[in-house]
Parts: C-alpha cells; structure tokens; sequence
C-alpha cells in the first residue's frame, strides 16, 4: 500500500498539514466535514496519480485562522495552495463538504484544473429531499445515517470509540458548523454560476445516501454543462470507503475516458 | 434581599408522555399539541400572577425569552413586559433576557427596550443572554458565531443608548448608515443591565468588569456560591469591591403549612420541569462552537443532560427551596450568607403548577417569607470574603 508522506505547509502564513503520496499528475482530494486520513481508497489511487490530501484549515492539525467564515474562503484557499504549489492539470475531487469547496472553486477558476469530481457532495439545496439533521443526532446515530452496511456500520461504531481522537472530532464539527449551519449544507448563490464549469465533471452518488440523497446528484448533473453521473450500489454518503472497488473503478474511467476524449 | 416574582411561563397542559417520547420539549416537540384556547387562557392566568407579584410586595417581575419549545411560551417577551407595565404598579419589570445572536438586527432589543423603559417610567431592567443552545437548532443562527454576535450586539445596543444619534455603525456582523433609535432609554444612562448565565468563567468575567448584576441560573447552590465568589474575585482584580446588589440568585420556592405538604404538592410539578420541560440531549443542547471545546469536553464527560432528578435531590443540592416558612426562612438566608447575593429571582410557577397553588404560595411567600428579608443583608462568611 502506497503511504503517504505527511508535511506542514504554510499558505499565506496558514499552516496546514499536506499528506502527499503516489506519482503522476496530481489528484487534489478535498476531504468532508468529517476530517482528513490517507484511506485505502487513496493508495489506489496513488498507484497512479499523485494524490494530495490536505487538512483544511480549522480541521485537525491544522490552523484555525481569522479570516476563515465560510466555504468561499476555503475555496479561494484551495486557488492560493494550487498557485503556491503551481499544481497544472489538476483531477480535483471532493466530498461532502469539500465537494462544496470544490464547487466553489470550479466556479470561480479552472484555470488550474484538468477535471472535477464530486462525491456526495453539499452546496446546493434541492426542494423536498429529506436529509438527516447531522447536528441533531448522537455519535451512534451519525455513523448509522452515513454508512449503508449493517456490517460496516458495526465496525465504525466500534472503531468511534477512540477517546484520544475526542479533540480533532471537536474542532473538525465545530468548523464545520460554522461553515455549513445556515443555511444548512449551501450557498443560495452557487447554483446560479455552476453553468460556469468548463472542465470535465463526474458525479459519483451511493445510491443510499440519506445526507445528501442521491437527486442532489442528479441536480448537479443539471446545473453543470456536460457532467455524468454514477451512482454506487449498495452505499450510502460514503462509497469511496463503503464500495472501494466500485468507487475506484468509477473515478479512473471517468479519468481515463476523459484523457481519451482530449 | 430583593425577591422577583420570575415567570418562565410554561405550557402546562403538555403533554408529559409525548414529551418523553420525543425526548425534549425543545425544536423538535410537535406545536400541534399546541391548544390555542388553553395557550389563551395561560397567558393571562401568568399575566394575573405577575399583577399579583406586585400587589403581594415581590420587588419585582421577570420574563425571558426562550424559542419553540413547551418549556416557555415567550419567543418575544416585549408584548407580556408591555402589558405589564400598564397593570403592574410599584414593581421593577425585568426581562432576564432577551438572546442577543439570535436576532439579525439587534437595534430591535435596543428599541423595544426603550420603549419599555419609557412605557414603565423608568422601571425596566434589561437582561442580555445568547440563549440556549436548542435555540440555534430553533432559530437557524450559526452557534459558532454566537459569541462574537453576542459581544458585537451588546455595544451597539449599548452606544445605541448612550450616544447622540444619528451615527454611523460598522461591525463584523452588523452595518448600519443611521444608528438613531427614537425612543431614547428613560433611565440614564440606560436601564440596569442584568447577565443570567449558568456560570461560564468568561461570562462572569465580562459582567465584573462591566459591573453588570450576574444572575446565576438553575445551580446547585454550592456552585452558586463557586460562581459569585469568582465575581467578586474579578471585581478585586478590576479594583473594586463588588455589592451583593451585583450578585442574583434564580431559584425556586414552594412553600406550604409542613415540610412534608409542601414537597408532596411541589413534588410532581417540579419534577416535570426538570425532567420533562428541561430535558433535552446533548446534541441540541451543545451544538458545535457554542461553547468552547473544553467547557463541551466537560460536559460531555459529566453527562449531565440524562440523569433525572428527583425533588429530594434538587432540594438536598439547593437547587430549589421546599418547606414550611420556617424551612424555607433558615434555608434562603443560609444560602444567602453562604453565597452573598441580595436578589433572589424566585419561580413561584413552575412546570405543570396549576394557578390555585401558585398564588397559595405566592401568598404564603410574601406573608411568611419576604418581612424577614426585606432588610436583610448576606452576613458571614461571603461578606468577610468581599471585603
């Protein structure tokens, strides 16, 4: 398994930790709300791209600075760290909440980017979608609303029980809540200039998502010219983790497809 | 001692068995249990015991604000505060308080306080406090930015007062052209300024040293004592000697012929309030960035949100007072030698009472309880420690 190797860097005086690891054109993944790790999904995709994991900023060990209040900041972050890094031909992909900054991002500037995937992604707001309040349930009822596999879900309930991990778990919830509270999960704003996404896009759903339900797929699929959809089997918010393979497989077709195409 | 008559102005006819099974009475507890008759009908029988608060000696009266839930049927308490400065004669009117972050335009509270101040010819005392954290959940308001919100609120309400309009005002979260508020306060340079809170040490802090009066709210009263010591601790840093005037203690008196009467008839009433019309998890009570992560660190560990209370333990830690008037007479300046405060902010209602009952122990408080204390000072240990 490839491992990743874990810098500090500082944008524009921010600190941050950067987990870089595997070879090729660079894969800037934009971790959610629940805070960054180099999974397994990850070291497959190092064996062909060089795959960056930032923390964001108020996430984990990284700073938490004054000027952050709200998913544009980071996005506008995410410009400076690809210039710092003079990143070219970027696969940007996020999830859940960093799906929202990639978002974000795409919109404003894709000067950098070569492609954009979205995984379970929030920012928008689809009428009549009922969603799971994750700020009203408990610990055990987040991680049942997230995961689809009874299996799966027995396994993180237990792995949750990790004391030592108490401080990160509260200082990634408490940015996100200041990040997403309200509206809850999107920006009123994004949905007007989506339109303005000129790079290849790949929507990837788990057909069982119950915090961003598989039509917020389906509304991206239409605010964004030209992007696809896949939706996993058998997976709820998370398929990178839950369908590994499939996930995997969807991403570097999509990848590999749209290298084809160019 | 001063006594307030404090009303939290429940919905009494809940439905206690709904509320546990939902498990709060707070944001997610349906209002269709809601009965508009009844709603009707308990507004005016708490108006009328706040009109008889007045009438009885209380020194004065106090509303609050809190938002969706069974547990207070005040979302604004203005209008009830309005209607009782026409029907409530001689006592102070105090709103303990309205939540500053909550609103998206504060100079409302700075106005609507105005009024009131005015309307009661200078009665009023303005309470400030971010509300609790069910109300974020309730009202849509981002927690993580409850503080500064807060703090941002509380000055211009504050030069919205004392300075000469119109002005200018640019904050974080608020923008103004024309800060000009009409009414001006009646009191100069503005009402008495009051801070509830169940004891954050940064909250204690800022009241010393804005010499605001810190009342402390639903505590054991050992911890109350904690809390004004660290007051009057801050007042010593700051250079002065803080008054037990600066210190309120909000508590609960019920007051019947024996010991055993009272707690029996208190019994059922007290026990839904706090384990029915209170209760709430943690998760809505504690969303992120309300608190700091080590005061959420604390509370998570202590769980202090599940346990139900009995009577027996909410008297035994001097939550609330229950007893014969003698009880409640060696109680009350027990506590109040021990924790040196001069106001006690007193639910003669509380969770499902029924008005009968209140207004017996109102009564019997002003006519058994208040003659003692009228001229009564904290003596002993907290005073020798203020000075």
């Amino acid at each position: 398994m490839t491992e990743p190797v874990t810098t500090q860097i500082s944008v524009r005086g921010c600190h941050i930790n950067l987990m870089r690891g595997g070879a090729g054109r660079p894969l800037l993944y934009l971790h959610s709300g629940g805070g960054a790790g180099w999974l397994p999904f990850m070291a497959d995709l190092a064996t062909r791209h060089d795959v960056l994991v930032p923390e964001h900023p108020g996430f984990g060990a990284s700073d938490t600075p004054d000027w952050l209040d709200n998913i544009a900041d980071l996005a506008r972050f995410y410009l400076d760290l690809m210039d710092q890094l003079d990143l070219q031909n970027v696969d940007l992909v996020g999830d859940s909440l960093g799906g929202w900054i990639a978002a974000e991002l795409a919109a404003r500037n894709t000067r950098r980017l070569s492609s954009l995937t979205l995984i379970g992604s929030a920012g928008i707001h689809v009428p009549g979608v009922p969603q799971v309040d994750t700020f009203l349930v408990n610990d055990e009822q987040l991680i049942r609303s997230l995961f689809d596999s009874p299996k799966l879900i027995d396994a993180m309930l237990a792995e949750a029980k990790r004391p030592e991990l108490e401080d990160t778990i509260l200082k990634n919830r408490t940015t996100t809540a200041k990040l997403v509270w309200q509206p809850r999960g999107y920006d009123p704003h994004l949905a007007k200039w989506l339109h303005r996404i000129d790079v290849p896009t790949h929507l990837i759903w788990g057909a069982n998502d119950r915090i961003y339900p598989k039509d917020y797929a389906l509304a991206f699929q239409r605010l964004i010219p030209g992007s696809t959809v896949t939706i996993i089997p058998d997976s709820g918010h998370v398929p990178q983790v839950e369908q590994r393979q499939a996930f995997v497989t969807a991403l570097e077709g999509f990848l590999q497809g749209k290298r084809a195409a160019a | 001692m001063k006594v307030f008559n404090f009303h939290l102005m429940p919905y009494r006819h809940a439905d206690l068995e709904a509320i546990d099974k939902n498990g709060s009475a707070w944001v997610t507890y349906s209002n269709r249990d809601y009965d508009p008759q009844k709603g009707a009908e308990l507004y005016h029988e708490y108006l009328d015991q706040m009109e008889l608060a007045d009438k009885l000696g209380f020194d004065g009266v106090c509303l609050n604000e809190h938002h969706q839930t069974a547990y207070g049927m005040m979302p604004t308490p203005g209008p009830l505060a309005g209607a009782l400065t026409r029907s409530v004669k001689r006592a102070k009117i105090a709103i303990l308080g309205r939540a500053l972050p909550l609103v998206n335009n504060p100079l409302v509270i700075a106005e609507e306080y105005a009024m009131l101040d005015n309307l009661s010819r200078g009665r009023f005392i303005a309470g400030f406090v971010r509300g609790i954290g069910a109300e974020y959940h309730a009202m849509g308001i981002n927690p993580g930015l409850s503080q500064e919100r807060f703090a941002e609120a509380h000055d211009l309400i504050i030069r919205a007062w004392t300075e000469p309009g119109p002005f200018q005002y640019v904050g974080k979260h608020y923008h103004f052209n024309y800060v000009n508020p009409w009414p001006r306060p009646y009191q100069a340079p503005h009402p008495p300024i009051w801070i509830p809170s169940q004891g954050s040490s940064s909250t204690i802090k800022w009241a010393a040293q804005m010499r605001y009066t810190y009342a402390q709210t639903l505590s054991p009263i050992a911890v109350v004592a904690r809390m004004f010591q660290m007051y009057r601790d801050e007042a010593e840093k700051l250079g002065y000697e803080a008054s037990p005037d600066q210190l309120a203690w909000s508590n609960t008196i019920y007051v019947a012929e024996t010991d055993e009467k009272a707690m029996r008839e208190a019994r059922p009433h007290l026990e839904a309030l706090t384990n029915r019309f209170l209760k709430m998890p943690t998760e809505m009570l504690l969303p992120p960035g309300y608190s700091n992560i080590e005061s959420v660190k604390r509370i998570r560990a202590a769980k202090i949100t599940g346990k139900p209370q009995t009577l027996d333990d909410l008297v035994r830690n001097g939550v609330v007072i229950v007893g014969s008037p003698n009880t409640v007479r060696e109680k009350l300046a027990e506590y109040q030698d021990l924790a040196g405060f001069n106001t006690s902010l007193t639910k003669t209602q509380f969770g499902t009472l029924p008005d009968d009952m209140t207004r017996a122990n109102m009564t019997a408080i002003a006519e058994e309880i208040l003659p003692h204390f009228r001229n009564r000072l904290p003596q002993g240990k907290s005073q020798a420690a203020a000075e």
